[in-house]
């Protein structure tokens, strides 16, 4: 119920979003974000923008984790980077 | 992100190593469908095991609420909306879909705004959205009811379902309970703001962390909170920054409690819960349905025609307290194609993702 669907804002037209999500484009209401702008990536819930994405956060995302364990500077997290991707982590890095 | 998910396994089980039981709670619909679709519950040591607590918003719409919609969408001249998922819920012998079947005019909508385009193009008729869901759904809803009232639409109104997250989190793990943490609902994080869950951290005492929802994003947050199971540490991470903000959507939010406001209500599980609801106010009440139709949730039924099937334990999988497999139902009796209980209704539900994905291994 609560999922929602990364995209981008293609244009922006009373009120609304045309937001393209690689290649399907479909409207959503911008009365939830009204400041959103062409070219932002969003996340569209059920025909409304609820939050624009920060594609910056990945680098914030690792930064906070290494806070909570400790691991910044270790190795061994590391270790398997040469390995074959696995499938699970084909996204945002 | 640098690290692999192999990594995070191997840390996750050396942290695991030394304690006995962990038992880590998801209070969302979607985590939950992730979770067993990725299978996360086989990438973690024996140890440690996730439950769902109450976090599907069709699962804990109580059957009052259900009650209420067929009562209405049962009624002349009416044109009920509603979510797909909400269309099968069972209630005593009948359902949404049931009486659709029999002819009543039920539309399944993808948007809340939805229903205000078919209240524009049916005039003549009661147009009545069902509104489920927690604060990520709320706001749309609220939207819909606002663009009414601007637009002066008088045959449109809201059956208001809708709860909030925080209220249930405390109720169910405030006494004591066995669960050791929590991972917060990203997406509804996204529109209250990370800060908001603070309370898990400095009045639940249980480490928490915001999720997304890839395999990637849960298995970080996993990691997270079992190191801070060993530290002691007691917060409430953001491990979500992409989608969350400390303090989430704030037009959002505004729009919400503009048009409803908090009201005691009761979740299937969990019983009435004090200001876990979301009431339509009163400067909006032409659009609020209980009034229109008259509907006085549970003064009109009697309990034997919305009671539960015979067997059904979705009450105790909603608090955490059991899991599928120990229904006796589940799989048998009761499937997606078929079920007894709300919980394996939607995709979302605890009961249709493990059996959903029962076979990932």
């Amino acid at each position: 119920m609560c999922l929602a669907i990364p995209g981008k804002i293609a244009d922006i037209k009373d009120g609304y979003a045309e937001i393209d999500y690689g290649g399907v484009s479909k409207r959503a209401s911008l009365r939830l974000f009204e400041n959103a702008k062409v070219g932002d990536c969003v996340l569209v819930h059920a025909g409304f923008v609820i939050q624009i994405l920060d594609q910056d956060a990945g680098d914030e995302l690792e930064k906070i984790f290494e806070e909570i364990t400790g691991l910044m500077g270790e190795e061994e997290m590391i270790s398997s980077s040469d390995k074959e991707e696995n499938s699970l982590t084909g996204k945002e890095k | 992100m640098k690290y692999e998910i192999e990594d995070i396994k191997k840390r996750i089980a050396e942290l695991a190593e030394k304690r006995e039981q962990v038992t880590i709670m998801e209070v969302c619909g979607t985590h939950t469908a992730s979770i067993r679709k990725y299978g996360i519950q086989e990438l973690l040591p024996d140890n440690i095991r996730l439950v769902s607590g109450p976090g599907c918003p069709v699962c804990v719409t109580d059957q009052g609420d259900i009650a209420a919609a067929i009562s209405i969408a049962a009624q002349q001249n009416v044109i009920f909306t509603c979510f797909g998922d909400m269309m099968r819920v069972p209630c005593g012998d009948t359902s949404l879909y049931s009486l659709y079947e029999r002819g009543k005019d039920i539309r399944i909508v993808t948007s809340p705004m939805d229903a205000l385009h078919i209240a524009r193009k049916n005039p003549d008729k009661q147009t009545v959205y069902f509104g489920i869901g927690f604060e990520t759904t709320a706001p749309l809803t609220a939207a819909l009811i606002e663009a009414a009232d601007e637009c002066g639409i008088q045959n449109l109104s809201v059956l208001s379902a809708h709860k909030t997250m925080p209220q249930a989190i405390t109720q169910l793990l405030k006494n004591g309970s066995c669960i050791d943490a929590l991972i917060c609902p990203g997406h509804v994080a996204s529109i209250i703001g990370a800060d908001t869950f603070s309370f898990v951290s400095s009045e639940l005492m249980l480490p928490a962390a915001v999720a997304g929802f890839e395999a990637y994003d849960i298995m970080v947050a996993l990691l997270c909170i079992m190191h801070m199971l060993e530290t002691g540490e007691k917060k409430c991470v953001n491990m979500y920054p992409r989608a969350v903000t400390r303090h989430g959507n704030k037009e959002a939010l505004s729009l919400l409690y503009k048009v409803f406001e908090p009201c005691d209500v009761l979740w299937r599980g969990l019983g009435e819960i004090c200001d876990s609801g979301l009431g339509i106010k009163e400067c909006y009440e032409k659009f609020n349905a209980t009034h229109k139709f008259d509907i006085h949730i549970h003064d009109n039924y009697k309990d034997s025609d919305i009671e539960e099937a015979k067997g059904c334990i979705c009450a105790s999988i909603l608090c955490g307290k059991s899991i599928p497999d120990d229904c006796a139902n589940f799989g048998g009796a009761c499937t997606p194609d078929k079920p007894l209980g709300a919980c394996m209704v939607s995709s979302e539900g605890c009961c249709a993702a493990y059996y959903n994905y029962k076979n990932i291994k």
